[in-house]
């Protein structure tokens, strides 16, 4: 279990450092046609490199199920996911970290992203992961 | 590309890498953000009681590393004109989005793209395409 408290703590260390945790970073990178911020698509390239080497012989070790399914609520989902973020800034990992900026605007953004996520459970197709 | 910061975001990006590949081998979890969340939240009844703790924990952790990145490192970003109502519509979309399409960021970016996953390539392309238009409306249009 403290593995688990460990494994958020460097994810958090990771967002600030990387300037993820920062939403005007954020939208400098969303917004190409301005003065564009190419770092996030480091972050990304960072983070897979790591998880491409690892995954794969951890789950070969210890299968997990996922769904491969290319559907209309992964569409839908991320469509709207992308909405939001491209709004405020702010995926979910930045904006839980971002709690502890004691911002108001923090606190309402987790605040509806709980309630939203609630909302979506009256969703027909109701998904897992 | 003022703000061009290669180097730590690239050590960042690792290091969220290496905190995935953790909780994966430690836990046997997928270090999903959204689905960290959202099954906190609403599924009380559906879910074993030793499935709530490890999720717990993982939030905190992502909290108090923001705690101590203001008290060590730099302090808390500031941001101006980013009015509450925009908070709350984005914080829903974010909400509702990431939950129906089982995923975000880092289930679908770090994690799914890790697997190699097809799934969580189109939901990468369809967020990030969508975000960038998103914010060059808010930018550019309204």
């Amino acid at each position: 279990m403290i593995h688990a408290l460990g494994a958020g703590l460097l994810f958090g260390v990771g967002l600030w450092l990387s300037g993820m945790a920062n939403p005007r970073k954020v939208l400098d990178f969303l917004d190409i046609t301005g003065n564009w911020d190419p770092s996030l698509l480091l972050v990304m390239g960072g983070a897979v490199a790591v998880t491409a080497a690892f995954f794969r012989p951890i789950l070969k070790r210890k299968p997990m199920d996922f769904r491969k399914s290319i559907d209309i609520p992964l569409i839908a989902g991320a469509a709207i996911f992308g909405i939001g973020w491209g709004i405020g800034g702010y995926c979910p990992g930045p904006a839980i970290t971002a709690l502890s900026n004691l911002s108001a605007e923090a606190f309402v953004f987790v605040a509806t992203m709980v309630a939203g996520g609630l909302l979506a459970r009256i969703w027909p197709s109701s998904p897992g992961r | 590309m003022a703000n061009f910061t290669p180097v730590a975001s690239l050590i960042g990006g690792v290091l969220i890498g290496l905190a995935s590949v953790w909780l994966l081998a430690a836990n046997g979890r997928i270090a999903g953000i959204s689905g960290i969340l959202h099954g906190l939240f609403g599924a009380m009844s559906a879910s074993p009681p030793g499935d709530r703790s490890w999720r717990v924990l993982f939030i905190t952790g992502l909290i108090a590393a923001g705690f101590a990145w203001h008290a060590f490192v730099a302090p808390a970003p500031v941001r101006e004109g980013f009015g509450l109502g925009w908070a709350a519509a984005a914080g829903l979309l974010v909400g509702f989005g990431t939950r129906i399409g089982g995923g975000c960021t880092s289930g679908h970016g770090v994690c799914g793209l890790g697997r190699f996953s097809l799934r969580s390539l189109v939901a990468v392309m369809v967020f990030m395409g969508v975000g960038m238009a998103t914010t060059y409306v808010m930018r550019h249009v309204l």
